[in-house]
């Protein structure tokens, strides 16, 4: 088995295990493919909630390359509640601003995060290989405490096979082929999925005919830690350019180098070199990685099929202008682990269905936003270019074109509004925390809000009584009682002008429900409809 | 909403006013400056069901009217 990248770390080397030397295939609960940021998030998800996880991964380790950077906020929340959190705060780059350039006129900039009291900060950059390698140290140290996962290096799978009560999957490691069984099987293997291919399924969408330059370099410099993009810049090294910070004094520089290239010789060190040198006016740097990329913005049609479900990339493909690959990846996983494990342990098999409708909305959100940041950056005739240029003519004297100037809108989680699992808004309060929203952190106490929600239901009553837990369609809400007179943050944000309110809120952390007082027949009929179960 | 009726209290003036930004200009300079005004008017009127209107009117009466020879 050829390696078909190198890399960056060797997290999980191969091991022979008992699995290849059983009689009869193995059954297991779920077993993911591809140990990359969103089935690592997915297994450890998984895992720390008890259902056993197999991973499988044709590598031992994490490919070289930054690749995915810019790690978002409620990624990061997510992070924090797997316990991978602080680990990627504390080596990542922190940001929250970005200002656009055109030549040297900056015309636009903007504030991620521009109020107080959250735990996590709008963005931080983190290349790839380090965000794997924290989310696979939190696995090991979950393993540690017995969570029930396995990672396999140089597991490749050849072939899988829905037989309708469960899932026949083919493996080719270093010593030969093994067959195993699985009752669920995310696939979590990267834009050229091969388990889609296995199964036959479409995945299209739109091509962008543009080629981008990522040049990673080293260097000291004393740039302010904000995203930096140039529209047709000065230094005339692509018709846009990007600037970003990352650890280790790594900056990564994104060229739009346009669709009819010369890919072999846009890759030599020196062409390389003599752009980054206009760019910076220098030469005093190391060139750590480079890489030419072109993009799709596609999805699949459904991200279910039976008992084969995809997420991430595999799942749904988008530019990298907003950054809302691995983000959406991570949210695939948030969405699907505590489902997964609910209808394992005997909830309606429909659950899984929202996974479908709820990713999907949050892909087609993702698309569409990122099909209209590249149609703004890659004019794809002559009337889209010729309005985008007179954009960027009036931004420089008028502010409402600055609104209009798009060089990539930012991941931000979608609002399931609509999902099937909401139940209907009772509380008038906040729109940022209706049903379907992923609650907002504040501060509480000595710490955060996000951090004191359980791993499973949670009952948070802002100032009315609730009991202390509440039994309903085989899982158990806690309470968690907030006095948002000394919580004014929790105040604004899920209260507004309404006195008191009660919240149903998901094991993934989105509100399920709100009312204005605990009505336990209410939230017994939400907690049924969050867990999938037909109301009436 | 979107008005469709006479509304420019000096029509031939507006009219000359209009022809007279792109006298002189190239072809392309004149499709920019077109663009330009597009944005500046879009954005005074603002509300988006108006632009909607706006935009499905222009559409549509440059194409032929059903019933016409082809």
């Amino acid at each position: 088995m050829q390696d078909r990248y190198p890399l960056a770390f060797k997290l999980y080397p191969y091991a022979r295990v008992p699995d290849q030397d059983a009689g009869a295939p193995v059954r297991h609960p779920v077993v993911i493919v591809g140990a990359g940021p969103v089935g690592l998030s997915l297994a450890l998800d998984l895992g720390l909630r008890g259902t056993p996880v197999v991973v499988l991964d044709d590598h031992e380790g994490v490919g070289l390359g930054s690749r995915a950077l810019c790690f978002a906020k409620r990624t990061l929340e997510i992070m924090d509640r797997l316990g991978a959190g602080p680990d990627m705060l504390g080596k990542g780059i922190v940001w929250q601003k970005g200002r656009v350039f055109r030549d040297r006129d900056e015309i636009f900039d903007f504030d991620l995060l521009p109020e107080a009291g959250h735990e996590y900060p709008a963005f931080i950059n983190l290349q790839q290989p380090h965000f794997e390698r924290f989310v696979m140290e939190a696995v090991t140290r979950a393993q540690a405490k017995g969570a029930p996962i396995e990672v396999r290096g140089k597991n490749r799978v050849d072939a899988v096979k829905d037989t309708g009560d469960g899932v026949a999957i083919d493996l080719i490691t270093p010593d030969g082929p093994y067959r195993m069984e699985a009752d669920y099987v995310v696939a979590c293997d990267g834009a050229r999925s091969p388990v889609r291919s296995m199964l036959g399924l479409g995945f299209e969408g739109r091509v962008f005919e543009d080629n981008f330059l990522i040049a990673d370099v080293k260097m000291t410099a004393d740039f302010p830690t904000e995203r930096w993009f140039w529209f047709e810049p000065w230094f005339k090294s692509g018709d846009s350019a990007l600037l970003h910070k990352q650890p280790d004094d790594i900056w990564r520089i994104d060229f739009q180098l346009g669709w009819d290239i010369d890919r072999e010789k846009e890759l030599r060190p020196e062409n390389i070199r003599a752009r980054v040198d206009q760019m910076l006016g220098h030469s005093d740097y190391e060139l750590d990685w480079c890489s030419i990329y072109t993009f799709q913005c596609r999805r699949m049609e459904r991200f279910r099929h039976g008992r084969v479900l995809f997420a991430g990339d595999s799942a749904h493909q988008v530019s990298p202008f907003g950054a809302r690959g691995a983000n959406s990846g991570v949210q695939d996983a948030d969405n699907l682990a505590w489902k997964l494990k609910a209808v394992l342990e005997g909830a309606p098999d429909g659950l899984l269905d929202s996974y479908d409708a709820e990713r999907v909305m949050a892909a087609d959100e993702n698309i569409l936003n990122s099909s209209r940041s590249t149609d703004f950056l890659t004019p794809k005739s002559q009337v889209s270019r010729l309005f985008r240029n007179a954009v960027l003519d009036l931004a420089r004297d008028h502010p409402f074109a600055r609104q209009l100037i798009n060089s990539g809108r930012l991941s931000v989680p979608c609002i399931y509004d609509g999902s099937p699992l909401n139940t209907p808004d009772a509380l008038d309060a906040p729109a940022r925390s209706r049903p379907g929203a992923p609650c907002p952190d504040a501060p509480l106490g000595d710490g955060f809000l996000l951090k004191s929600l359980g791993a499973g239901f949670t009952l948070l009553a802002l100032d009315c009584e609730a009991p202390e837990s509440l039994p309903e369609a085989g899982v158990t809400a806690r309470r968690l009682s907030v006095d948002t007179a000394v919580a004014p943050l929790i105040r604004d944000r899920y209260l507004g002008e309404a006195p008191t309110g009660l919240y149903l809120i998901r094991p993934d952390q989105h509100v399920a429900g709100r009312w204005p007082t605990f009505d336990e027949p209410q939230v017994r009929a939400a907690m049924r409809r969050a867990m999938g179960e037909a109301t009436c | 909403m979107l008005n469709l009726a006479p509304n420019i209290p000096d029509p031939d003036g507006f009219y000359a006013e209009l022809l007279g930004v792109h006298e002189g200009l190239a072809p392309e300079e004149s499709h920019a400056l077109n663009a330009r005004l597009i944005l500046i008017l879009a954005n005074h009127i603002g509300d988006r069901a108006t632009l909607s209107a706006a935009l499905e009117a222009a559409r549509t009466s440059g194409q032929p009217r059903s019933g016409d020879a082809p």
